[in-house]
Parts: structure tokens; sequence; C-alpha cells
């Protein structure tokens, strides 16, 4: 996975904030850059390329983690448009 | 104009559509953005939220959400504990019994006179899960447009000024029609 310019924590949030939380902080972003985003809902998984499909931002990967003992999940987005 | 910018290409036996490369996408979202209504009749708590989370996730992605409130949807929108200034006194009963306010609306099921809501918004807040007054605020945030049917305020003796402010629009079936046919996801709650 590429070095993360800007991490978005949304760990212990549900469905749809951290989609929301995504589409506010990519704005903060400059054309390149990679947002990382914690999560612990696993539907992130599918939610954020399904998110970037959509907005046209491309979707890196996502890498399975554990954070304070709970399973969590990195998702990165590089942000294709302003 | 659709042929302007678009132009259908024969991929074996499934049509599609390919974007001229002179358009970019933020300019096709520009012109031809994606387009949400969802009407929301129910005025419990776990139907509101599922209409505000899909509302709110829409508006995440891009695309342009209206939601109509109509009959005892209009109770999320209406201010917590606002009377009724209908003129007649049937009306004005109406609108006191059926009490409105985004935080007091009921669970469909469970509700056992409350108890079953004020647990389901324990267990809410313990996960820090935005209940349907947090959901409503990022909605207006994002610029979900919030219309309220007219029709049924008149009929439910809800007045204008009883409503939450941020309300765009006062509205009927046609303004709800015109937005639908433009819209790709049209969901009835």
């Amino acid at each position: 996975m590429p070095k993360a310019d800007v991490t978005l924590d949304t760990l212990g949030l549900f469905c749809p904030i951290p989609i929301i939380n995504t589409s506010k902080k990519i704005r903060e972003l400059t054309v390149g850059e990679v947002l990382e985003v914690l999560s612990s809902d696993e539907g992130i998984k599918k939610d954020m390329p399904a998110w970037c499909e959509t907005t046209g931002h491309e979707f890196v990967g996502v890498e399975d983690d554990t954070i304070n003992y709970q399973p969590a999940y990195r998702a990165f987005v590089r942000k294709r448009k302003s | 104009m659709f042929n302007e910018r678009c132009s259908l290409i024969d991929v074996g036996a499934i049509m599609t559509t390919a974007v001229a490369p002179s358009k970019t996408l933020a300019a096709l979202q520009e012109t031809k953005p994606e387009k949400v209504t969802i009407v929301l009749l129910s005025g419990e708590l776990d139907r509101a939220m599922a209409a505000f989370i899909i509302a709110t996730g829409a508006a995440a992605m891009g695309m342009r959400v209206t939601i109509f409130f109509t009959f005892w949807g209009l109770n999320a929108i209406r201010r917590t504990g606002a009377g009724s200034s209908a003129r007649d006194w049937l009306r004005r009963m109406f609108g006191l019994l059926n009490k409105g306010g985004a935080e007091r609306l009921p669970l469909s099921r469970f509700h056992f006179g409350g108890l079953g809501t004020s647990m389901i918004h324990t267990v809410m807040k313990q996960n820090r899960m935005p209940g349907v007054p947090e959901l409503l605020r990022t909605a207006q945030d994002l610029g979900v447009q919030l219309i309220a049917c007219t029709t049924t305020m008149g009929l439910m003796g809800i007045s204008k000024e009883t409503l939450i402010d941020g309300v765009d629009q006062l509205a009927g079936v046609s303004t709800y029609l015109a937005e639908a046919r433009q819209g790709n996801v049209n969901l009835f709650i």
C-alpha cells in the first residue's frame, strides 16, 4: 500500500459516517495525494470501492488490521479530481 | 442533447453508453448529476433512519438527494413539542396528539410504550451511532433537499411555523414527480 498523506480515523463509527467523513476529508487533499481511512466497519471493504467508482477517485486498496485489539480496516483512496 | 455527449456502442449483446472524451466526468456530473428521491411516509425511528442513512450516503457519493416528507414522515421535520395552529379544533387536536420531533420517533416494532425505543436509544448512544436528529443535521450539511408536502400538512394540522428551520420547500405531488422523473433512485419508505 502507498504511504498515506492524510489519515482519517472513523473507528467505532457506523455506516454512513465513514463515507460521509471521507467525502468531506478528501476535499482537503490535493489531486494525487492518498487518504487512508481507518474503520472498524467491515462494510467499508465494499463501500469504499463503490464510493470511489461513483465519485471518480481511485480506490487503491484495503488492508485488514487490528487496532486496540479490535478488527479494523485501512482503506486507501487516491484523490483523482478536485 | 443526449447525443451530443454520449454515443451508443455495442459490446456483444449489451448496449452501453460511452462518454465522449471531450467531456470530463465533472462536466458530465454538472450537467446530468445522479439523483435520488426518497418519499418518507413513515414516522418511525427505524424507517426514518433508513431514509436518512440512504440520503446522507448518496449525498456523500456526490448524488443530488431530495426527501419528500408526507403524512407521518413529517414528524421527523417537526419541532419537538410544537403544537398545532390549525383553526378548527379537530385538526388542532390531531396536531397535538400526533407528537412530532426527530428525537421522539417511536420504533415500528417493540416500542412497548416507549420502553423498547428508549432501550434502542441507549444502545445507539453506547455505540456512538447517530440517531435521527444527527442524521437529519448531517443531511442538511450535505445539501440534501428537504421538501414538506403541503396537502398532508393541512390534513394533519401541521403549520409551517412548527417545522424545523431549513426545510427547503413546501410543495405538492407535481414537484415530487418533476424531481422523481429525473431520479436514478426513487424510494418510498
